[in-house]
Order: C-alpha cells, then structure tokens, then sequence
C-alpha cells in the first residue's frame, strides 16, 4: 500500500471484487455470504417442521432428499437440527451483524478511510466462507452431518458419526476467523476514530460493535479449546469428555476414561452465553441509530446506554452455568449463577426503556427500516422477559429442554436480532448502493413476517409449560404430556412456511431495487452521522471519504432548536 | 489510501495500530491457554485413581529443565535482536533473530525426543488422561512455536528487506513478534511445572 | 515502552540481562523445589508462585508491560479478570454438587 499514497487505481476485477481489501466489498461479501446462509438454515428448519406437524408422513415435493419412503429418519432430523442451529448463530446472524455491518460500517461512521488492517480483514473472511463450506461437507460425509445439536455435548458428540468431527474443524475455522475480526474491529475503533470523535461521541452501533468485539475476543478462545479437547477425544482416542465405565448399546467403552462431559458444558457455555450478546448487542445498536434517526430525537439516555452496554458485555463472562442448573450444581452455586442472571438482566432493561423513552414525543417516519426496529423493541421485550424464569433454578428445572426455552431464544434472536438486522439492511441499503429499497415490498415483508414470526414462537411457551421436551423428532406423538398441546404443531409449521413465502418480496426488492430503484441521495434519512454526511453513496473505493472528516459533536443532534435542517450533522463545526 | 498510524503512534493512545492488533490477539491466546489450564485443573480435581501424580512421574525432568532454558535464552536474544534494530546494527541483528530462529529448532528437537521416547514405551495420547492433556498442552505450544518460526524466518530472510525501505515499520513489526514470542516463552513457564513437576 | 534514546537502550540491555539470569535462577530454584518433600496443596502454590514471578518478569520486561500505555494495560487487566472466571470453573464443577 506504500508507495502509492492519496492515489487511486482501478483494479482488476478479481482484485477488486474477490480478493478485496476494502472494508466495504469485503463486508457485502460477509452480507450476501450471511443471508445465504440464513435462508439456507432456515430451510433445514422448514424441512423440520414438516416431520414435527405430520409425524412420518411422507413429505411432499422434497421427500427423495430422505429416500426412497419420503419419510425423514430421527438421525437426519437430529442432523438438521444441530446444523440448523450452528448455520443460523455462526454462519448467519454473527457474520451478518459483525462481519458485514460491522465491517461496512464501524470504519464510516468513525471517519476511517478502511478498518486498521485490511488485509486481515480479507483473510477473516476467507477464512468465514472455508468454515462454511467445510459446515456443508458435512452433509455429504458417511452418517450426515453433525448430529449432536448446535451445543455437541459429549459423550453422545464423542462417540457420533464422521460429520462431528467435521463439525469441529468447520467451527475452528470460523472461530479463528472471528478472532481475526474482533482484532480488527477493535483496533479500528481505539485507533482510527476521526479528529474530535471522543468516546462519548460514538454512535451506539460502534460502541455495540466495540463491545462485542470484546466479547468475541475473550469467549470464543475457551470454545476452542474445547474444541481441540473434543478433536483428541474423537482422533487420538483421549478422554477428556468421556468418565470411566461408559456404557454405550449396551456395550462398555474401550476408553482410557477419567474425563468428564461436564467440563465441555462448562466451556462450551463460557462461550455461549456471551455469544447470546454477541447476538443481541450488534442489533441493539442498529436499532438505536434508526431510532434516533426516525424519531428526529436524540437517543434518550445515551450515556446510561453506553454504560449499561459495557456492563452488560462485562456480565455475560460471569453467568454462563445458568444453562447447566439440571447437570447436579449444588444450591451454592446455583444460587451464585441465579444472582448474576437476575443483575445482568437490569442493564438490557436500561437499554430497552431508554429506547421506549426515546419514542416519546417524536415525530416518527414510519419507513420500513423503522417498523423494523419498532418491531424489535416488544419482540426483544417478550425474549428476554421470559428468560427470567430460565435464570432461577427452581422454575428452570421443570422449563429445562422443553419448547419454552426455544420459544425464549428465538424471541431474542429471530424476531428480535433478524429483525434489527433487516431494519439494517433497509436503514443502510441506500448507503451501501446507492438505491433507495422499495417500500411496498418492504411493508409487505414487514407485516407478513411479524405475524408468522409470532405464529412459530408464541405456541411455544404453550406446549413448552406443558412440559413437551425440545428433542422430540415425531413432535410428541409418542410423548403422553404433549397430547393437549399438539394441535399447535400444524399452527406452528404453518406459520414457518408461510414465513418461508414472507421473504419472497424482500428477496425481490433486493434484486429490482439494485437494478431499477429509486436513486438516493448522500444522505438519504437526513442522519447526522459520518457515514450519511460525508461519504457519498456508495461511499468512495479505499478512501470512503473524499476529506477525512472532523467531529464536533455528539451522534445524535435532531431537532435541535435554531437549526434551519432541523439537525446538525456530527461533522459540522 | 494509507491507513492511519500503521507506523507511527497516535497522540492520544500512544500505539501504533499492530501493537494493540498483537495485544489483543495475545489477550484472546491468554483464554484459549486458560481453558485448557482450566482443564487441566478440572482433570486433575476429577483424578481419583492418580494418573496425574504418576503420569508425571514418567516425564523427564532434566530434557525440560534445559528445555526451558533454551526457551528463555530465545526470549532474550529475540527482545537483543529488537535491541540492535533499534540502533540501527543490521549485523547484530540478523545474529540474534537468527540464534532465536536456531533455539527454537533446539527446542522441537528436544521436544520430539521426549516424544518418540514416549511413543517407544507405549506412552500415546489415550494412554491416560494426564497424557492426554501432556501431549495436548504441549501439542499445541509446539504449533505455537512452529508459527512463530516461521514467521522469525520470513522477518529474517525475505522481510528483512524492509529494513532499507520503512526502517521504523520494520522495527514494529519485530516488538510484535517478539512480544508473541515471550508469550510462548511465558506459557512455557507455567506448562513446565504444571506437567513436568506437581 | 522504555525510552527510544540510544543510552536508555544500552541502559534497558542490562536490565534484559539481569532478568535471563533471574529467570535462569528461578528455573533451578523451582525444579530443586520439587525435591522437597512437600505435600501436594504446597508444593502446587510453590511452584505457581515460582512460575507467577517468572511470568511477571518476561511479561514486565520482556514485553515491556511496566510501562505500557493503559490502553493496553485495561485490555489485560480485562482479560485477567476473565481469565480468573475460567480458572474458577473447576471449583464450580467441585465444590457444591447436588447430593453430594
């Protein structure tokens, strides 16, 4: 890159568009590669819900992807089961609100020319895209693939089929790959923040970024550890996770033994649960900008948003046996984990009613992106309310594995993280295109997905206090408890297929607006932020800006009395 | 397009972007190296029939004794190596890197006799869950130290040309890969009483 | 980082020298300890506590953290503390199990 400085040269197509350096190609790449992902894990899902409404029916139309009967066997339902869980948190929702927006956007909304070491960036996300295709060998190896769930816990990951293993070196790759991202981000931020943009001048979504940077930083490592454990468990013949005497088919186990399956819950979980933050903080950040934007107010309470953030990050290493009350931890320390649980959840509810607060008063543009980012607040809202009683022990221990724990993380992650996402992606589309989204298509694909979205996951809570187990493959039919609630099976499949429909018209407008949508200005929501203000859209290759950008304010100055815009944009002295 | 502070520091954070870059990336080693210590120490808690107290019995304290030395003697000729660079001594330079790149071969050859001697008395992997975390933990010190010898090489060899062109880069590169390869070092010297002496 | 004049250089040389021997001592020091005829609880905080200094030393001067910039100074620190968590983990998996 020395030697020619301020200068610009076109490069060659492979350069420029494939083995890119720039933040920005390199975080559509993360985007396009992440909804492929998406939609791709929620097929399996879709496939799924066909075995869970009509229990050894033959499906239609995709029933020769399971033989010849038509009929999907358990060890293929565990199969999609735990991919779709692994594709949709490490191949879709993570490399879509990091890698890509992150990418795209922490760099332009500090006022850098590119993320501090781009090369680095490109490697992390080759690195992504092998992790994901050695993810979809996995389908092809003798056994299918990994079939252990998205959490692999030993013994039974220990002793499963091939795909397991490739299971591990897929997530290896893409552990390293996030590690080279979190890196990058972070040094961006500490380093490349524009002249007079001080910590308290940040927008939300790069402190959000910031933090989650951290936390991917400092929680994936232990996954991988865990990870190296479980490949020697599964290649050199060691025990870490498998204790003496282990009866297996009735057979006992030629192992070495003295492990112990508990010490990968533990692991596995010290990552986990910060990954849930992992989730949810990117998405949060995303809905406070187009908060702040749409209610032409400054976001209420930034500070305490910020600070609630970073305790929240802080918290997330410290609660992560909340997922194991069931496994035999004593009162003490069952207590202990309870306590935290309960005080981490303080910071997500500053943050969610400094965002009602926000709505108060403003006069708010209902654009798609907004409805999106409306429709997050009450959808994270009923998430994370009904993960109270999960945190208490005594109330988890009858809730445990049942379907109202799928219902509870769904509500955080699908109608609450998915949606910021997509309110994302019509908030930015004009930014990173240059081509306004349609908004018919957009309503449409807003309302629809509400609804269905509401239609999987609320009867969930139903069946899941009636106690009917999440593991169950012919959904509950052969369960004794299930039988009052399984009439919402055939509610709940519904409802995913017709949400499968719902993302048709989006699909669409992302392709017809690219082609022959509305042309957008520089700054097309009138924002105050770097990226709206001085960058055009799309913003220049390699430099993004045309001057480097001075900061001499906060992020969020609209309404501001005297002013003839009605905001003043960050960058103006 | 040149991105800012790549080689000369920024006012008010006081680094050049690779020195947080290598930091942080050694803060994220500092937990992967902490889960598996951890894992040790789970192991060990869980160890009722004592494989580990007998486990380490069989290694060979004098090869790792010496072994450590060696380590630390590669330390304090690659921070010497970082030393010369600093007052512009190519010459001095290229001996230290290059005594360091040489201990780190001693380094793996002793390692790979304690290994083959293991392997040669029936000693694998699966032999017992002391062994597993022996050959684990060292296992991937080894990958740790194989990395940085080939990166040491790159900086002694092809990198070195940089010296002539972007001297002050040049020398930030090799702070960060020394301050990578003390860490090894500094693993090192919490796996040699952990495996080797308890 | 210790200062970028030629004589604070030739100055920080002999304290990198001072170190390889203290560091060289050391490792004598805590392979002679695990001689002694210690129980297993003090022999294991000997030997941590022999392998902490050591730490302490490469890291301080070695990687110059004694006078590193806070910035990186507060990510270690926070990386520290976590790391304490993890090691905390096995004490969990322990100490207070239901029926026990």
């Amino acid at each position: 890159m020395s030697g020619h400085t301020d200068t610009y040269h076109e490069e060659p197509f492979w350069r420029k568009y494939i083995f890119s350096i720039d933040h920005k190609v390199i975080g559509i790449q993360y985007g396009i590669t992440a909804l492929v992902f998406l939609l791709f894990g929620f097929t399996l899902m879709m496939l799924m819900r066909w075995q869970l409404a009509y229990p050894e029916q033959p499906m239609p139309w995709f029933g020769w992807l399971f033989g010849e009967e038509g009929v999907m066997l358990p060890e293929v339902y565990n199969s999609l089961g735990a991919m779709h869980g692994t594709i949709m948190i490490f191949l879709g929702v993570v490399p879509l609100a990091v890698g890509a927006f992150g990418n795209y956007f922490v760099p332009l909304q500090i006022g850098a020319p590119d993320m501090a070491f781009p090369k680095l960036n490109m490697s992390s996300y080759w690195c992504y895209l092998a992790g994901g295709i050695v993810m979809m060998v996995g389908f092809f190896v003798p056994g299918g693939a990994a079939n252990s769930g998205w959490t692999s816990y030993p013994p039974l990951s220990d002793i499963a089929t091939t795909g397991q293993t490739v299971w591990l070196f897929g997530m290896v790759l893409l552990i390293t790959s996030s590690l080279l991202g979190s890196v990058n981000t972070i040094t961006t931020i500490v380093q490349l923040r524009a002249k007079g943009l001080t910590w308290m001048r940040l927008p939300f979504f790069v402190w959000t970024q910031f933090i989650t940077g951290f936390l991917l930083l400092l929680a994936f490592p232990p996954l991988e550890a865990a990870g190296v454990l479980q490949l020697m468990d599964r290649l050199a013949g060691t025990s870490f996770f498998l204790p003496s005497g282990l009866v297996v088919s009735g057979e006992l186990l030629d192992v070495s033994g003295g492990g112990s399956p508990l010490l990968w819950q533990h692991l596995f979980w010290f990552l986990a649960h910060p990954e849930v933050y992992v989730l949810i903080l990117p998405a949060m950040g995303i809905v406070g900008e187009i908060l702040a934007n749409n209610t032409r107010k400054p976001l209420w309470g930034y500070k305490s948003i910020v600070y609630a953030s970073s305790f929240l990050g802080f918290m997330s290493f410290v609660v992560w046996a909340h997922h194991m009350f069931m496994t035999g931890m004593g009162s003490t320390i069952s207590a202990f984990f309870q306590t935290t649980t309960m005080i981490i959840s303080i910071p997500s509810v500053v943050i969610l009613t400094a965002m009602f607060i926000s709505l108060w008063g403003g006069s708010i543009r209902y654009n798609t992106a907004m409805l999106f980012a409306l429709g997050f607040l009450p959808m994270f809202g009923i998430g994370g309310l009904t993960g109270l009683p999960l945190g208490i022990a005594a109330s988890d221990i009858h809730l445990h594995d049942t379907y109202y724990v799928i219902g509870h993380f769904h509500y955080v992650v699908a109608p609450g993280t998915i949606f910021a996402l997509f309110a994302g992606i019509y908030y930015w589309f004009p930014k990173m295109t240059g081509k306004v989204l349609n908004e018919r298509l957009g309503k449409i694909h807003f309302w629809t997905s509400m609804i269905f979205i509401n239609g999987i996951f609320m009867p969930m809570f139903i069946q899941g206090l009636a106690g009917v187990s999440r593991r169950l493959w012919d959904g509950g039919i052969s369960y004794a408890h299930a039988t009052d609630t399984f009439y919402l099976n055939e509610m709940m499949s519904t409802s995913a297929w017709l949400l499968g429909l719902a993302q048709i018209p989006f699909i669409i407008n992302l392709i017809m607006s690219l082609k022959s949508g509305e042309k957008a200005n520089d700054n097309h929501w009138e924002a105050t932020t770097l990226e709206w203000t001085d960058a055009p859209s799309p913003p220049l290759p390699h430099r993004n800006f045309e001057i480097i950008p001075e900061v001499h304010r906060g992020p969020y100055e609209y309404s501001v009395p005297g002013s003839d815009k009605g905001f003043i944009p960050q960058s103006e002295a | 397009m040149e991105i800012p502070y790549n080689v000369e520091e920024r006012q008010d954070t006081g680094m050049y972007n690779a020195k947080l870059g290598i930091w942080l990336f050694l803060a994220s080693e500092v937990m992967l190296f902490g889960g598996l210590f951890s894992a040790y120490v789970f192991l060990r808690m869980g160890d009722i029939t004592g494989t580990f107290a007998s486990g380490s019995q069989e290694l060979n304290v004098p090869l790792a004794t010496f072994n450590t030395l060696v380590l630390i003697t590669s330390s304090v000729t690659m921070i010497m190596s970082w030393v010369s660079l600093k007052l512009g001594d190519m010459k001095k330079f290229k001996m230290h890197l290059g005594s360091t790149l040489l201990l780190a071969g001693v380094f793996l050859v002793v390692k790979y006799f304690e290994y083959s001697a293991k392997f040669h008395h029936g000693i694998y992997p699966d032999t017992s869950t002391f062994f597993s975390i022996y050959f684990t933990l060292t296992g991937l010190h080894m990958i740790h130290i194989l990395g940085g010898m080939v990166v040491i090489f790159y900086f002694l060899v092809p990198g070195s040309k940089m010296m002539k062109t972007e001297p002050e880069r040049f020398t930030n590169r090799i702070e960060t890969v020394g301050l990578y390869w003390h860490f090894v070092d500094l693993v090192w010297i919490f796996l040699f009483p952990v495996l080797y002496l308890l | 980082m210790s200062g970028h004049s030629v004589e604070d250089i030739k100055k920080s040389v002999k304290v990198y020298i001072g170190v390889f021997a203290s560091l060289a001592v050391l490792t004598v020091v805590t392979v002679a300890a695990s001689y002694l005829d210690l129980g297993s609880g003090e022999a294991f905080f000997l030997a941590m506590i022999i392998a902490s200094v050591k730490g302490t030393l490469v890291a301080g001067y070695f990687m110059h953290l004694f006078t590193e910039r806070t910035t990186i100074l507060a990510v270690l620190g926070l990386t520290f503390f976590f790391l304490l968590t993890i090691m905390f983990l096995p004490y969990i998996a322990f100490t207070d199990q239901a029926g026990v």
